[in-house]
């Protein structure tokens, strides 16, 4: 397998884009499934669906929309500019939150469902032992709901490797910065590299296998495990 | 209505449809608005009608390499159908250029781009968007403006990349980008520039940016394709190619 200096730059940069997303969503993400997980607000319903609008929309919607939101005029823009940050779009940062936003639901969904399989029995034990709410979350709750955590983090973790669409129509393919490993492949493959296209495509290939791998075994032993712990 | 009438007005119509055909057409995508307009007068004028498929020039050669059943390609470049005769996929002694792009030095904001580019040299914008030159013909011509101006060293740390010049026109058009390289025909209408300030690229600073069309396997007995690649060389067509910007 052939790979360049340029290819091996990309997937570090890749796997860089990839864990900061990964970190900033969990963060993101699990207050918005608490909430989504126990509210009985009629908001319920529609933040839902928000949250669940990365899945179908199309990833040139998604860039369209950041690339406009991102400039000067935008209001992400008007709001970055005001910060002092400048301009986020064909910077690290903004495929940052390209990445968020894209793999949103592949963190939150995993959390909710965690989070109600729960159920409320441990959270109203913690309570009667006196135990705070945010002690009980991160003692009671998080332990618990941990296969939700790994599930979402590995699977937010990959979709955002994958992430294609919405890095070319904001990254601006600058070397270094927001040349990823997508968007290197797409330009090996228009610019009849096939040779190139393949390495790298191939490591993708085996990279996804193995993730979808891992998580199914990781789901097995998991369920098994409560089987036998109940 | 007499009888002959009706027979002679039958018979016209029976013909034009015994020869009316229809041929796919790849269409590069700096050519979508004038093409759509050459294939209305097109269909107006021999009755055949031309299907079309706009897109990147080196997604198309991987579709034909691989069986893609068009009949004429309008590439972005001239080496692309070159390739495709070379290899076979296309039939020898049918290319020619249809069109020659120019290029432009473009921003959204009036009074921004002068006469002669001398923007460039000032150290006033943010970024400065191009076609990638690995892939669009727009980012070479690019590429060689801004190293024959010597530019590059101040120029360069500054290049964002479209994937294609429809995209390096979107950064530009979004603000995201101060300055851009983009087609002419992407911010011309009728030999007048629509928005913003620009700077139209003298044709003597980048090597010619020809877009050459060829017949392709598929299309090699279908008379509405052979009817079109004679088309594109008339002067109705060449008319409607001006008036987006290109040069012939």
């Amino acid at each position: 397998m052939n790979l360049s200096a340029e290819d091996f730059q990309a997937i570090a940069l890749t796997l860089q884009l990839a864990s900061v997303t990964t970190v900033l969503l969990l963060l993101l993400a699990t207050p918005v499934a608490w909430w989504l997980a126990h509210t009985r607000s009629a908001w319920r319903a529609p933040v839902a669906s928000l949250v669940a609008l990365p899945l179908v929309l199309p990833p040139t919607v998604l860039g369209f929309y950041l690339l406009v939101a991102l400039g000067p005029n935008g209001p992400i823009g008007q709001f970055t500019q005001w910060a002092g940050w400048g301009t986020l779009a064909f910077s690290f940062w903004g495929l940052v939150l390209g990445s968020i936003v894209y793999s949103l639901p592949f963190a939150v969904q995993p959390l909710v469902n965690a989070f109600e399989a729960m159920g409320p029995r441990p959270m109203e034990v913690a309570a009667t032992l006196r135990a705070s709410k945010w002690d009980a979350f991160f003692t009671v709750a998080v332990p618990l709901a941990k296969p939700g955590f790994v599930m979402a983090a590995m699977l937010s973790f990959a979709h955002t490797v994958g992430e294609f669409g919405v890095v070319l129509m904001i990254g601006g393919n600058i070397p270094d910065k927001t040349r990823v490993v997508s968007t290197q492949i797409y330009g090996h493959v228009e610019a009849m590299a096939y040779s190139q296209a393949h390495g790298l495509a191939g490591v993708m290939l085996v990279f996804s296998f193995v993730v979808l791998l891992g998580l199914s075994w990781f789901n097995r032993r998991t369920t098994r495990h409560q089987k036998v712990g109940a | 209505m007499t009888l002959r009438l009706f027979l002679a007005l039958a018979g016209s119509l029976f013909g034009a449809l015994a020869q009316a055909g229809e041929v796919t057409v790849a269409v590069a995508a700096n050519f979508t608005a004038p093409m759509q307009k050459i294939a209305k007068a097109f269909e107006q004028d021999t009755g055949h009608k031309a299907q079309l498929a706009f897109g990147a020039t080196g997604k198309f050669y991987a579709q034909i390499k691989n069986g893609a059943p068009f009949a004429v390609l309008l590439a972005a470049d001239d080496e692309t159908p070159a390739r495709l005769e070379k290899e076979g996929l296309a039939i020898a002694g049918t290319r020619f250029t249809y069109a020659t792009g120019r290029l432009a030095l473009w921003s959204k904001q009036a009074n921004v781009v002068d006469d002669k580019g001398e923007v460039l040299r000032s150290n006033s914008f943010n970024k400065l968007a191009i076609a990638d030159p690995k892939l669009a013909p727009y980012g070479i011509a690019a590429m060689e403006v801004i190293h024959k101006m010597g530019v590059q060293g101040s120029v360069i740390p500054k290049l964002v990349q479209g994937e294609s010049i429809g995209q390096t026109y979107q950064f530009v058009s979004t603000e995201n980008a101060q300055l851009g390289f983009v087609a002419l025909s992407q911010i011309s209408v009728d030999g007048r520039i629509t928005q913003g300030s620009a700077w139209v690229v003298p044709q003597n600073l980048h090597t010619p940016l020809k877009q050459d069309a060829v017949l392709l396997n598929a299309g090699k007995d279908n008379a509405a394709a052979h009817a079109l690649l004679k088309y594109l060389q008339g002067d109705t067509a060449k008319a409607i190619i001006t008036s987006y910007g290109y040069a012939l």
